[in-house]
């Protein structure tokens, strides 16, 4: 089991607050992501799960006992950081094998678990080797295996895919996904990297300044984001926001479209614009279009297509796509 | 692309490591030398640097007049006595200070430093009274203790960059694997701590053996080391050159063996974190 409930968490350091009020029920089994710019809290709210941080007020439960009292070895979790923190001293099998040893488990017991925990990483050729003689993908899968290995009631991520290449992190995305799964272990993600929240997770924590703007599944984000933070957030190239007259005509303060809800004409219809930059990718096109009053919209076609700068176009919002705001950045209807 | 180097510049280069390295060396090659010559060779000018008449005799008479080993033994109680307690304080000072700082660390470190700035001279009138006051005059207990608070605030200094370098997070880690502080101490820091730790070691030691100006003050025979010895042999009598490099010869052998053998240590240890 690993069912773990934040009830109006709290954390500041001195004056500062840098978690006010959260309130969140992680499921069992659940892959969670916090994610969210620098400086969020996001990390700070996984170390005050982990217990690396005493709670300022309000509750921590996991599996429904309250643990804001209890050590971090006692809470029955286990983390990757992302500097992977591997004891640069022991043999990949010493650093697999400390959790065990530190809970006094018998010898013959933490080989059997280690070797197991190796296999299912692929790491048993390493085993006797030292972390400065692995690679970085090969000490990220150590560090991971550290962590399965005492068979907690939750994994918890710091951001563990942030020190590798762009290959090999589409590559751990999804061993890390996909060993989850396998598992059913309880997964607690942070990172900055909306890709990321968006492919591993069942549910996303989306933090700003310190609030939990929205919990909700990747594609609850994406088609009904909750207020203008989220939509700017989720989704990438980002959601284009209009106010003034445009928005004015449709009763609200700020609409918003996404780059992919923007038709594009070359006569007629919607709003006009002078592309400025056009980003050839081959699967898709970006187009970024001066739209006079509106500001630059971004637009995004599948496919090829032939349009260059200084090129006048037309750009309609998909009706059913428009997300609407208030004056206080909160979405309407919905 | 690497630097290219012209053959030319690494063999001006090496020729001036060398040249320098020399000069650093020459006074203790001096001073080598010296203690196999005649007194009247000793100060003979221009001075013969290898081919003189090789003579053992100094050492000989150092020993005659003077227990060397009395000397010796008192330098290594003195200077081990003080750096083993000098490091069972500085470790748990260093250790929370850098990892448990609080707002006024920095200026416990600093603090700590300035008493560093003030001349010795300056404290030696009270320092003296109190230590006749309290029987310490020339006892190796009194030199102990002079020197382990005069290496000190240098020892935790050390001790703190190196715990400083070790990254948080693998504390971390060890704190979430269930270690207890102890065991975090035993498996994690101090294996990880060991290259500072020793060259810290090495470095009071070497301190502590040299350290002149307290003991030539506060001790004159019973308690008094290897330096004691040295500066006896320039005495009112006159200055004997000869004589004088023997003894010197004789205090520093030890330091310079020990600094030889573990150069490896305390290289490593002084550039420790330089280089990631």
């Amino acid at each position: 089991m690993g069912q773990i409930t934040l009830q109006r968490v709290r954390k500041s350091f001195g004056p500062v607050n840098i978690i006010q009020d959260a309130n969140l029920e992680i499921e069992d089994g659940a892959f969670v992501v916090f994610v969210g710019p620098s400086g969020c809290g996001k990390t700070t709210l996984l170390r005050l799960i982990a217990g690396l941080e005493d709670v300022t007020g309000g509750q921590i439960l996991i599996d429904g006992h309250n643990v804001v009292d209890v050590p971090p070895a006692k809470r029955g979790l286990s983390m990757v950081f992302q500097s992977y923190a591997l004891y640069p001293h022991m043999s990949v099998r010493g650093n697999i094998a400390f959790g065990l040893k530190m809970a006094g488990l018998p010898r013959p017991e933490i080989d059997r678990k280690v070797e197991a925990a190796a296999a299912t990483l692929n790491l048993t050729p390493y085993l006797d080797r030292k972390p400065r003689d692995l690679s970085g993908g090969q000490r990220q899968r150590v560090a991971i295996g550290r962590a399965i290995v005492r068979e907690p009631k939750a994994f918890l991520f710091d951001e563990p895919l942030s020190n590798l290449d762009a290959a090999l992190r589409v590559q751990m995305r999804l061993e890390v996904t996909k060993l989850q799964k396998q598992l059913g272990t309880t997964a607690v993600y942070v990172t900055h990297d909306q890709v990321e929240a968006m492919t591993m997770a069942d549910k996303i924590v989306v933090l700003n300044a310190g609030h939990i703007e929205q919990y909700g599944s990747p594609l609850e984000l994406y088609e009904r984001p909750a207020n203008l933070f989220v939509a700017g957030f989720i989704g990438s190239p980002k959601m284009n926001f209009v106010s003034g007259e445009a928005a004015g005509e449709r009763g609200v303060a700020t609409i918003g479209v996404r780059p992919e809800h923007l038709k594009i004409g070359k006569d007629g219809e919607g709003w006009p614009g002078t592309v400025s930059v056009a980003e050839h990718l081959g699967s898709d096109t970006f187009l970024y279009v001066d739209a006079g009053k509106l500001g630059m919209l971004t637009a995004r076609c599948i496919g090829e297509f032939s349009l260059k700068a200084g090129d006048r176009v037309w750009l309609s919002p998909d009706p059913a796509r428009v997300h609407r705001f208030n004056t206080e950045g909160g979405v309407i209807g919905g | 692309m690497a630097r290219k180097v012209s053959s030319r510049r690494v063999l001006v280069s090496t020729g001036a490591a060398w040249f320098f390295g020399f000069l650093i060396f020459l006074p203790i090659l001096w001073t080598f030398l010296t203690s196999f010559k005649t007194e009247l060779e000793a100060f003979a000018i221009p001075p013969t640097f290898l081919f003189f008449h090789w003579t053992t005799e100094n050492y000989a008479t150092v020993q005659g007049r003077s227990d060397y080993l009395h000397h010796a033994l008192n330098s290594i109680m003195i200077a081990g006595g003080s750096t083993l307690i000098a490091m069972l304080i500085a470790v748990p000072a260093a250790w929370s200070m850098a990892f448990a700082p609080t707002k006024r660390t920095k200026d416990i470190l600093l603090w700590m430093l300035s008493t560093k700035m003030m001349p010795p001279v300056g404290v030696l009138v009270p320092i003296y009274l109190v230590y006749r006051d309290f029987g310490l005059l020339d006892t190796r207990a009194g030199l102990i203790v002079i020197l382990c608070l005069g290496n000190l605030p240098i020892v935790i200094w050390m001790l703190f960059t190196y715990f400083k370098e070790i990254p948080k997070d693998i504390l971390e880690a060890a704190r979430m694997d269930g270690a207890t502080i102890g065991r975090e101490l035993v498996y994690v820091l101090t294996p990880m701590a060991i290259p500072g730790l020793a060259s810290t070691l090495l470095l009071n030691l070497i301190l502590a053996w040299n350290e002149a100006f307290w003991t030539l003050n506060l001790s004159t025979s019973d308690a008094a080391p290897l330096t004691v010895f040295i500066a006896s042999y320039s005495s009112p009598e006159g200055l004997f050159w000869a004589k004088l490099s023997a003894a010197s010869t004789l205090a520093i052998a030890p330091i310079v063996v020990l600094g030889w053998f573990s150069q490896r240590q305390l290289v490593r240890g002084l550039t420790f974190g330089a280089v990631k």
